[in-house]
């Protein structure tokens, strides 16, 4: 008691110190990495207000508000329609492989059946080919479903890569799912459609957001197969459209126009990230926590 | 409002045999209690009866018709699990009403059903609750207000006390047998291992083990004249005393005990004779004591005592169970009596020998 209640004075103006030091030193990190991760788009936005040859000058705090290059990304050129195919592609995308990945996620989790586990570990390791892998064979199926140059075509091939790791999340997820819930809705007359549809799917919405975010995030994103399976300009989505943005000249890179093309395609991702924010932390950390 | 009969019904899982040779009938708005050790396929018989598990062997009729086909909706069972297994999404009302919408039940008779069945079991201040913002009493109220508004024919409880806490136990005991003299023309069926729930709640109790139905009966039927070892053991607490013993000329005999007036069919061997530790007591002054010996240890426990005498080191002790007030401690020397009505033989397969 009596050593107790005089505590040493030095240990806690030390204790004080290292505290302050820690603290400082969290912060510092964390202006660190959102430096790291949000300059590329800090700049972006810079360059997208400037023209002309100020484009060229090196800065760091914006020097103009020139929003032109929005002006001329928005109403010359199929700049709009790409948008829109871009949001109608990734809008099917997330809500085919949502919908086919919790129906998947009930008969892989719920219902027991002979090669479950292979065939979830198939699901699984479609997603580790990389795109170029199948890019040939993607362009053969696209062919015989008549889907070239269209969206369609985009639509189909991006389920390649959402619905592998839409399935697996939703089927751990549903797997935590008490047994006895399920019994209980089965006992009160309710057919497996209704289960999923009444009693597990309001259960799994931060789930659902989140992978459903991701598979947003991914289809808006795509490169490749856009550039591949559709030649036109009016069914273009926005990556490719911007890389195909061209100057008045053959030779000049639109830098400008490209930077306010981006600045637009990636705000939507921001404000949903933003909206479903908390949903999103709920699915990453609900698994693991009984109701 | 139903009458169940139970044929040959067995269970398979692969090659575990979980039930086996269930034959068994149960009278409309009957209250029957599973018991038995943990792993005797007490839940395992619940769920076929609700239709969860599939039926692999035999028949299960509700009033004399073949149900082993039809889901837990077309049977018209409702039951209460150990978990509670409220949707934690929906509201009390919701689900309470959940069934009944599924069943296109209409507007006004959900209403009227729900609001009926919270006042029976005071939930209407708390239909708005998520169960989440239950405590746990109260949610499984919410989970037996969920049963009751479907009307069931059968009603079925899974071990739904198992969660609570003793005084909750108790009162929820006692509710839920309040339950089933309010709704008295249903049939329900209620799995546990506590013996006191099944002595207080039970019409009618079986018992299982290995899978097997050991015995049927009214509690104090059980109690009194249980029809085997098993039972005996199982039935009572602290279970009844089992006493290796012999057929004599004086009657069965116990070593280092009175000879008692029982006689054993001719040629009997590996006898047992059972006597429960509240039938034992303290000889009075001349009478020749049943048995004579040293207490080994004394549990108090308020009303009454359990005294231990040493049987050996094979044996387990002999217990009796003596008034609260008596002033015994360890190492006392003590005479016990019994009376000879209190007394039960079994066999060497362990089944009851009747009248003697
Ligand atoms: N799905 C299953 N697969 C294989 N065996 C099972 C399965 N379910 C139960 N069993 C077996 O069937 C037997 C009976 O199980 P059951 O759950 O009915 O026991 P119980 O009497 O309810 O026990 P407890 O008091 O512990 O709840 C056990 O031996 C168990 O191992
Ligand atoms: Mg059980």
């Amino acid at each position: 008691m009596s050593d107790r209640s005089t505590p040493p004075r030095p240990n806690l103006a030390m204790r004080r110190a290292t505290r302050a030091l820690k603290t400082l030193g969290f912060w510092a990190l964390v202006v660190f990495v959102v430096l790291f991760s949000v300059f590329p788009f800090y700049y972006a936005i810079l360059t997208s207000l400037e023209s002309g040859s100020a484009l060229f000058e090196v800065n760091y705090l914006p020097t103009s508000l020139d929003v032109s290059n929005y002006v001329s990304v928005l109403t010359k050129g199929p700049f709009p329609l790409n948008f829109l195919n871009s949001v109608l592609v990734a809008v099917a995308v997330v809500a085919i492989s949502l919908f086919l990945a919790v129906t998947a996620a009930f008969a892989l989790s719920r219902v027991r059946f002979r090669g479950r586990g292979l065939l979830l570990l198939t699901i699984l390791s479609v997603s580790m080919f990389p795109q170029i892998a199948v890019l040939a064979g993607l362009f053969e199926m696209v062919r015989a479903f008549d889907l070239y140059n269209s969206l369609g075509s985009l639509i189909l091939s991006y389920m390649i890569f959402t619905l592998p790791f839409t399935v697996w999340v939703l089927t751990t997820f549903m797997r935590d799912m008490p047994a006895e819930l399920e019994e209980a809705a089965i006992v009160d007359g309710a057919t497996p459609f209704q289960i999923v549809w009444k009693v597990f799917l309001p259960l799994l919405w931060p789930a659902m957001v989140t992978t459903g975010l991701l598979a947003f995030i991914q289809a808006w994103n795509e490169f490749l197969f856009a550039l591949t399976f559709v030649a036109s300009n009016e069914t273009r989505t926005v990556p490719v459209a911007i890389a195909m943005l061209s100057g008045s000249s053959g030779q000049e890179v639109p830098w400008g126009e490209i930077m306010a093309a981006s600045v637009v395609v990636t705000a939507p991702l921001v404000v949903m990230v933003l909206v479903f924010q908390r949903k999103i932390v709920a699915g990453l950390t609900a698994g693991g926590v009984k109701g | 409002m139903a009458r169940l009969t139970l044929e040959k019904l067995g269970k398979r899982y692969g090659r575990v045999q979980a039930l086996s040779d269930i034959d068994l009938a149960i009278e409309t708005g009957e209250f029957v209690v599973f018991v038995g050790p943990s792993g005797c396929g007490k839940s395992t018989l619940l769920r076929c009866i609700a239709g969860l598990e599939e039926i692999s062997e035999g028949e299960l009729a509700f009033d004399g018709e073949r149900v082993n086909e039809l889901t837990p909706a077309e049977r018209g069972v409702a039951m209460v699990f150990q978990s509670y297994a409220l949707y934690p999404h929906m509201t009390v009302y919701e689900n309470m009403a959940f069934g009944l919408r599924l069943a296109k039940a209409g507007k006004g008779a959900v209403e009227e059903r729900v609001r009926e069945a919270a006042r029976m079991l005071q939930l209407e201040p708390l239909l708005d609750r998520l169960p989440r913002q239950l405590s746990g009493g109260q949610r499984q109220r919410v989970a037996i207000g969920r049963a009751i508004v479907r009307d069931p024919r059968v009603f079925l409880f899974d071990e739904p006390l198992s969660n609570l806490d003793a005084a909750l136990r108790v009162q929820t005991r006692i509710e839920i047998a309040g339950l089933h003299e309010r709704m008295a023309e249903t049939t329900m069926i209620y799995v546990t291992h506590d013996q006191v729930e099944a002595m207080t709640l039970a019409d009618r109790i079986v018992v299982l083990r290995d899978g097997r139905v050991e015995q049927v009966g009214a509690p104090m039927e059980l109690y009194h004249h249980p029809a085997n070892t098993f039972v005996a053991r199982f039935i009572g607490s602290p279970s009844m005393n089992l006493l290796a013993a012999e057929p004599t000329d004086a009657g069965v005999q116990v070593k280092g005990f009175a000879p008692t007036p029982l006689t054993a069919p001719p040629g009997a061997r590996g006898l047992s004779l059972g006597v429960r530790p509240e039938n034992l007591r303290l000889a009075e002054d001349g009478e020749t004591p049943f048995y004579e010996g040293d207490a080994s240890l004394v549990e108090k426990l308020g009303e009454s005592q359990l005294v231990y005498f040493d049987m050996g080191a094979e044996a387990e002790p002999l217990v009796a169970r003596l008034p609260g007030a008596l002033p015994a401690k360890k190492g006392d020397r003590m005479r016990l009596a019994t009376d000879p009505e209190a007394l039960r033989l079994f066999d060497d397969a362990g089944q009851a020998v009747r009248a003697g």
